[in-house]
């Protein structure tokens, strides 16, 4: 199957349809925002499948709080991608974060569980050959179960973020990360979403159809490019 | 109006007086923050660069960008980067020393050498000390100034309180050596009291909104995503600046994004919004409607008639003939009228202009750049 007619708007919102770069998300930090009506989870999925295409090099760091490898293989599978032969080829490098609890009451202990998933993933790509570095992406599912295994210390959940953000300048990767957007919502200053939106160069959220509920269409796409790459900042919309 | 940002930047402050600040503020509805901060740090470094500026040199503390992120936006804009004008203290790469903590080195990178890490943000005091040492780093024994751009405050407040950070930002305002000094600000991620304060610290204060305002509870609607896209490729700047008189002026500008960097254009349209901007919103008018201004320009003013019936004469320095002949006569009639005017006084008015609007006190020559 031609890779081109495969192809579709998310793809080119996302400018993956640039032959002319290896992997276009490269140094870029992507958020993917989504609400209880409208999951997002399937633009992880179609990142993945993108990112270990045949063609390319690439190497995804998965950091799951949400699910299991099981989910994402069985998930994969039905489009094409064999995760466990990506696994084992080192180009799927999968962190089991289900059962991260930080002890309750003890900050200091968030913070160390955080530092030592930081120093797992910066030394999963800095063992990596140096033209191989620049085609990793980091992929966090997701945030607010991370703040849940945080106990809470969203400080320290954005000073991971942080260095995650220094990895992009440092290795030229690409930061993935999903959020609830309506978690946030509710509060009287939804500054932890804020400062993640500032941070994402890329901003994709999933929200359900001005018009209500269809039967065919979950619901509708936005990707907001701020990547300097592009000449104007994009947006594009798309039903799912 | 941006330039005019720029230039009270490169000319710094008067002996004995706090150092220009200028405060950048945006929100997630109008991001330029940081390309608006770009372009004032590319603008005084060229000043800087040229030896126009009054400080010798820039301390860049950057929270938000790798300092490579800084040589490169230098260095494309033709800037000539080396350590005798600019140095960045690093505050982005190891903020908290979490890779002390593990152990990993730093590869050494084109930026070292002008940059220095800061391996603990939450330190304002060693902060402080280290965006000083720099700085004097730059001016050497000589005596001169330099001048500190801060990427983000936001970050700052993220670990220190608004008193601490005021306290920091304060004291290099008053430093003798720093000649100027400008930050950035996300202003949805504070309280509205966190946001004043800075505004008070600083003598410019320029904010970015949105070109259309941002409508709740309307998703999808493809008329507001098209709104939407164009707040993300223009905004409106507008800046208020504090003079030495007490003064307060705004102006406005509108901005456009684009690859090389951003544009600044004026506003045409919306001078008489911006002039109803100036008012406060209070419950009584401030302004004079034309019926008003008509029956003010009719009131005799006290000292502008003698109260003798006698029709009004503006006068002017240069005395009429009929009123010679009035004096003569009053002359010759003697002593005991003039005995009789001693006890009077007299009050004499001049007007410059009818045309003179009531305290109009600028000063014509704010604007001169020499």
């Amino acid at each position: 199957m031609n890779d081109n007619q495969s192809l579709n708007l998310l793809d080119r919102a996302l400018g993956l349809d640039q032959q002319s770069r290896p992997w276009p998300l490269s140094g870029r930090v992507v958020l993917v925002e989504d609400c209880v009506e409208t999951t997002a989870s399937f633009v992880l999925h179609h990142l993945i499948k993108r990112s270990l295409s045949p063609n390319s090099s690439n190497v995804i760091v998965f950091v799951a709080f949400a699910n299991p490898f099981s989910h994402y293989d069985r998930v994969l599978r039905k489009l094409g991608c064999n995760l466990v032969t990506q696994r084992d080829n080192n180009r799927f490098f999968f962190f089991d974060m289900l059962m991260l609890q930080c002890p309750d009451g003890d900050e200091g202990k968030s913070e160390v569980g955080l530092v030592s998933l930081y120093e797992k993933i910066r030394k999963t790509i800095s063992v990596l050959p140096e033209d191989k570095k620049s085609h990793v992406t980091v992929m966090i599912d997701d945030i607010s179960l991370m703040e849940v295994a945080a106990n809470g210390a969203s400080d320290y959940v954005l000073d991971f973020l942080h260095y995650c953000h220094a990895l992009t300048s440092e290795f030229g990767c690409s930061l993935v990360t999903l959020n609830h957007e309506d978690i946030y919502s509710n509060t009287e200053t939804p500054t932890f979403i804020l400062q993640m939106e500032y941070l994402a160069e890329i901003l994709i959220k999933a929200e359900p159809l001005a018009t209500g509920l269809a039967a065919d269409v979950h619901g509708q796409l936005t990707v907001l490019n701020k990547a300097p790459s592009h000449c104007d900042w994009e947006l594009k919309e798309q039903g799912t | 109006m941006a330039e005019t940002i720029c230039r009270t930047l490169r000319d710094g402050g008067l002996e004995g007086e706090h150092a220009p600040a200028l405060a950048i503020k945006d929100s997630v509805a109008s991001p330029f923050g940081l390309d608006v901060f770009s372009h004032v740090l590319t603008q005084l470094s060229n000043y800087i660069l040229a030896g126009k500026s009054q400080s010798r040199g820039l301390v860049v503390v950057a929270f938000r960008r790798s300092p490579s992120f800084y040589v490169n936006l230098l260095k494309e804009r033709g800037i000539d980067v080396n350590h005798k004008w600019v140095r960045i203290l690093d505050c982005y790469t190891n903020p908290f020393g979490w890779k002390e903590r593990l152990n990993v080195k730093e590869h050494s990178q084109e930026a070292s050498t002008l940059s220095s890490f800061c391996k603990d943000v939450r330190d304002l005091d060693k902060l402080y000390s280290s965006i000083v040492e720099l700085g004097k780093g730059l001016i050497g024994q000589e005596k001169g100034r330099f001048s500190v751009a801060i990427d983000l405050v936001s970050e700052m407040l993220r670990h220190a309180s608004i008193s601490s950070v005021s306290n920091l930002l304060s004291s290099l305002r008053s430093h003798d050596q720093v000649s100027s000094i400008f930050w950035l600000l996300h202003s949805d991620l504070h309280e509205v009291r966190v946001s004043t304060v800075l505004e008070y610290l600083s003598s410019m204060v320029a904010s970015l909104e949105p070109i259309n305002a941002p409508t709740i509870g309307q998703k999808g609607d493809l008329e507001n995503l098209s709104l939407l896209e164009q707040n993300f490729r223009k905004g409106k700047f507008q800046a208020r600046f504090k003079r030495r008189n007490g003064r307060v002026r705004v102006m406005c500008e509108e901005l456009h994004v684009e690859l090389s960097g951003i544009n600044f254009t004026s506003v045409s349209s919306e001078d008489g919004i911006i002039n109803q901007r100036l008012l406060p919103k209070v419950q009584f008018s401030l302004q004079l409607s034309e019926k008003e201004q008509t029956e003010r320009a009719k009131v005799v003013l006290p000292f502008e008639h003698q109260g003798n019936g006698k029709p009004i004469q503006i006068y002017d320095g240069r005395r009429s003939i009929s009123e010679n002949k009035n004096e003569e006569t009053l002359v010759s009639t003697g002593k005991l009228q003039t005995d009789e005017d001693t006890g009077k006084g007299e009050i004499i008015y001049f007007r410059d202009s009818d045309d003179e609007m009531p305290d109009s006190d600028e000063d014509p020559d704010d604007d001169l750049d020499i």
